[in-house]
């Protein structure tokens, strides 16, 4: 430095200052590519919108406690069930289970971060923008009194229900924009994904020996491609429609509600499977460890949940038997779907498999996975029912559907992902969650859910139909709708705890450690929490369970592949 | 603690079906009620599918059940993992083989009752309805016999001898809606430039509920729907009563008289018709038979004069969301256009 000029000395202080790391939170949280912080945000952020959606559906459920009752208008009630689909789908699920792919993904791989650090930022970020501009119309048109213009069309938003004639004002806009907005977010974080899985594994983790989370996350991701730009393309149509005069949904002037019922439900079946292959995915990581085996059927799990994922995309007009699509349409979805339980039987048969022969210990995300079991055999079985189109015509649109549809996406999805929360808490935070809590979590939640979702199925089997704000007190359905509150509200208070629980444990829970569950997979084999580099040198593995071949040199995984 | 969660996988569907089969007895709209064909081969369908379905809950539920009991870690175990088995071919083999000849079981018990429902022959003897869906309420066409009428549908009762099933050709023209009487048969959807059919065949005279199964918008749960199914004389005098015009002398009632007048000069006609009078306005119920009808606003008030003055005074306080406004009626107009209504028979 000693014969430098004063404008070089300028120039690096620049550099200098330039260079020197945020110094704020707030800063460091907002610019971060880091795919541990944006997993994380994608997890708070769905974590505040499940308490929204949440509070959404205990209004509904104190209005529909009692026959006749006037708690909530029914434009009030139109807006919560619309609101609470919409958020529970795009601002709750997708959004957790990618926070979730983008934490563990690259530990699970062994790599330092995602394919594309920047574009997982933008991912994150417009999708949180989308969950604010829905959640902005609470405050647009009329303000927050009658609660403001949030859309009231449904989460299906079925055309021409959506015209401007029949929709007048912004509420549907806000729905199209924000779910369009989060469509963005999602495709750009499965192309990362996507990429990061195929090109930044370490040395010697193959296809064959990726982690069934991320062969699932894999899978899922692919689907998104194909599912979301044909609702992407809906969105933009109904714009068109709605502010430059084209005729795409609008029934008024020629247009068609079935093509929008068509692009709609392209999207919207796999979308189920979008959510409940990432929760397969949990689940296939955590049962083997608590039962302390290996996966049974590691090739048929991977091939299942392929065929799944594939056939998922040929079932969408399953949404549609009631519309009129003639005996050939119909009979052809009915195989389609059908079909799909094959590969799902499968994947429940393969956990049956691990579990049978091992050493079950209990943890608290064990029990999740348990009676995420029972609960998904359940919602498989009901699927089924609804498959039989003649069953369905009766079924269809009535609480039976609403029954059928929370045991997968509570009863498996969301318990998957409670499983999830408990288990890598601890990865994430560096320190355990209250396991005590956790089972008041966990057995508070299973009855409200029982008493909630086993009880809904009775009142669609007795003509029940879905959407409505109210109803008759004649017609034998209110003291199943009562129990079906009261289940609802015993799930809301554990919610409350596994919050607390979450937050105490941040600051009083026990230390974790590198690898307290004594697990398989590479992110146990980084610190608590992981550094922002992740390994300090690149892994390199044998088989599909690296820190077993570590711990048992004696009987490697390796001699079995 | 954990005996309970299995206890509870066993003992729920157990007290789901107790509450299900008392709920079944008491509600007028349960699938389980069949009473005509389509109605009754769903039933048959359901019936064989809930049996299969419950027959794989009962072994794959058991076996998972089973495998948690008795793979659950004791105390006495020793330190030593498990013997890993990483899979088996036979095994695979078999449960991807016994699900596929399973579903193929049910997919052709599906077709045959898609096929049995959806292609049925019409017989030259069915009776023809339009019907048509409206943001809230349902319009009923029978225009073999020029008759139109509102929310309440009368349907000759078939009987298997002489077969006089009713074809149901449906459209909509706003949004979409769902037909759907589940004693009578499966909900068809209502759709806007779309014509959709279906049949019904009610084998016993009575009331029969249903209720418009798609959401249509603000007062959709409201949109209720009686199908009132009568034997063929006494549907035949129902037609050639409501065929009759309704509008009569009313010279010796004078309120009813001015009521009509009132009526008349008022928004009213713009969006009801009343045969044989100026009022032939399509856009609400056609109110020609209005008081041979036993509810009003599609079914959720009773028809009488009371309800039917406070409807027309402000229909929002009664159906929040009604298309039909408040035409600010004074309240001796309110009484006489009430009066003028209730001779509409």
């Amino acid at each position: 430095m000693a014969n430098s000029t004063p404008v070089m000395e300028a120039i690096d202080q620049t550099i200098e200052s330039k260079r020197r790391p945020p110094s704020d939170v707030i800063t460091e949280w907002v610019s971060t590519v880091d795919h541990k912080k944006i997993g994380i945000m994608y997890i708070v952020y769905a974590l505040i919108f499940l308490l929204i959606a949440g509070v959404e559906a205990i209004i509904m459920r104190i209005q529909l406690a009692v026959p006749n009752n006037d708690f909530v208008s029914p434009q009030v009630f139109n807006r919560m069930f619309t609101m609470h689909g919409t958020t529970m789908v795009f601002f709750v699920g997708i959004p957790v289970l990618f926070g979730y792919g983008n934490y563990l993904v690259p530990l699970m791989i062994g790599a330092r971060d995602m394919a594309f650090p920047r574009l997982n930022a933008f991912g994150f970020w417009i999708s949180a923008f989308g969950g604010l501009l829905l959640y902005f119309s609470f405050f647009g048109g009329d303000g927050l009194y009658g609660a403001g213009s949030a859309p009231d069309v449904g989460w299906f938003a079925y055309a021409p229900l959506t015209a401007k004639v029949f929709s007048p004002g912004n509420n549907t806009d806000y729905w199209t924009l924000g779910v369009l907005l989060s469509g963005i977010g999602t495709t750009a974080t499965a192309l990362n994904t996507v990429t990061t899985v195929i090109s930044m594994r370490c040395r010697g983790m193959t296809m064959g020996r990726l982690p069934l989370f991320t062969w699932l996350m894999l899978i899922t991701s692919s689907m998104i491609f194909v599912v979301v730009s044909p609702l992407t393309a809906a969105q933009i149509m109904l714009i068109l429609d709605r502010y430059l005069g084209s005729h795409f949904f609008d029934t008024q002037a020629g247009g068609s509600a079935v093509l929008w019922m068509h692009f709609f439900w392209i999207f919207g079946h796999p979308e189920v499977y979008v959510l409940v292959l990432p929760a397969f995915g949990f689940v296939n990581e955590i049962i083997p460890v608590f039962s302390r085996k290996a996966a049974f059927g590691y090739p048929a799990m991977v091939a299942a949940s392929a065929g799944i994922g594939f056939v998922s995309l040929s079932v969408w007009a399953h949404h549609m038997f009631t519309v009129g699509l003639g005996p050939a349409g119909n009979t052809f979805f009915v195989f389609s779907t059908m079909v799909i339980s094959v590969p799902t039987g499968i994947k429940i048969f393969n956990w049956l498999g691990t579990l049978w022969g091992g050493k079950i210990i209990f943890t608290v995300p064990m029990l999740f996975c348990i009676a995420f079991l029972f609960q998904f055999l359940v919602a498989g079985l009901t699927g089924i029912m609804l498959a039989a189109a003649p069953f369905d015509w009766q079924l269809g649109n009535s609480y039976f559907v609403v029954a059928h549809f929370h045991y997968v996406l509570v009863g498996a999805i969301v318990f998957g992902l409670f499983a999830a929360f408990y288990y890598w808490y601890p990865k994430i935070t560096g320190r355990m969650m209250s396991e005590t809590l956790g089972k008041w979590h966990f057995w508070l939640f299973v009855i409200g859910f029982h008493l909630c979702f086993d009880f809904m199925h009775i009142p669609g089997l007795l003509g029940m139909p879905r959407r409505i704000y109210t109803y008759e007190a004649s017609r034998g359905w209110e003291t199943l709708n009562l129990i079906v509150s009261v289940g609802a509200i015993f799930q809301g208070v554990a919610v409350l705890i596994l919050v607390y629980n979450l937050v105490r444990s941040y600051y009083r829970g026990e230390k974790a450690g590198r690898d307290p569950w004594d697990a398989w997979t590479l992110e146990w084999a980084v610190p608590s929490p992981p550094p922002v580099y992740n390994f300090a040198i690149d892994p390199s593995v044998n088989s599909r369970r690296p820190l077993w071949d570590l711990k048992h040199p004696e009987e490697p995984d390796s001699d079995y592949e | 603690m954990l005996s309970s969660l299995h206890l509870r996988s066993i003992l729920l569907p157990c007290i789901l079906s107790l509450t299900a089969g008392a709920a079944l007895g008491q509600s007028a709209t349960s699938i389980f009620s069949p009473a005509a064909s389509p109605a009754q081969w769903e039933y048959g369908l359901s019936m064989l599918v809930l049996s299969v379905t419950l027959v794989i809950f009962l072994v794959v539920g058991g076996l998972l059940l089973y495998a948690v009991i008795r793979f659950r870690q004791r105390p006495e175990d020793s330190e030593r993992e498990p013997p890993q088995i990483y899979g088996s071919e036979q095994i695979e083999l078999s449960w991807t083989v016994i699900p596929i000849l399973i579903v193929v079981m049910l997919f052709l018990s599906t077709t045959r009752v898609i096929l049995e429902t959806e292609a049925a022959a019409k017989p030259a003897s069915a009776l023809d309805v339009t019907v048509i869906g409206h943001q809230f309420w349902w319009e009923f066409r029978y225009p073999k016999y020029g008759v139109v009428t509102a929310n309440e549908l009368h349907v000759p009762m078939s009987d298997p001898a002489r077969p006089t099933p009713t074809y149901l050709a449906m459209s909509s023209a706003d949004v979409s809606h769902s037909f759907w009487v589940p004693r009578l048969a499966g909900k068809m959807d209502v759709i806007p430039n779309r014509l959709n059919t279906m049949w019904i065949d009610p084998w016993a005279p009575g009331l029969y509920l249903g209720q418009c199964a798609q959401y249509c918008g603000t007062q959709h749960a409201k949109m209720l729907l009686r199908v009132y199914a009568q034997s063929p004389a006494d549907f035949a005098a129902w037609i050639k009563q409501q065929q009759q015009p309704a509008d009569q002398d009313l010279s010796n009632n004078s309120a009813a008289a001015e009521g009509r007048t009132v009526f008349m000069h008022s928004a009213c006609i713009n969006c009801h018709t009343i045969t044989g009078t100026p009022a032939t306005g399509r856009f609400g119920p056609d109110l020609t038979h209005l008081a041979s009808r036993d509810t009003i606003a599609s079914g959720p008030v009773q028809n009488t004069a009371e309800n039917l003055r406070k409807w027309i005074d402000n229909p929002d306080s009664m159906k929040p969301g009604v298309l039909m406004p408040s035409m600010h009626l004074n309240d001796h107009d309110l009484d006489v256009i009430t009066a003028y209504l209730t001779t509409l028979h």
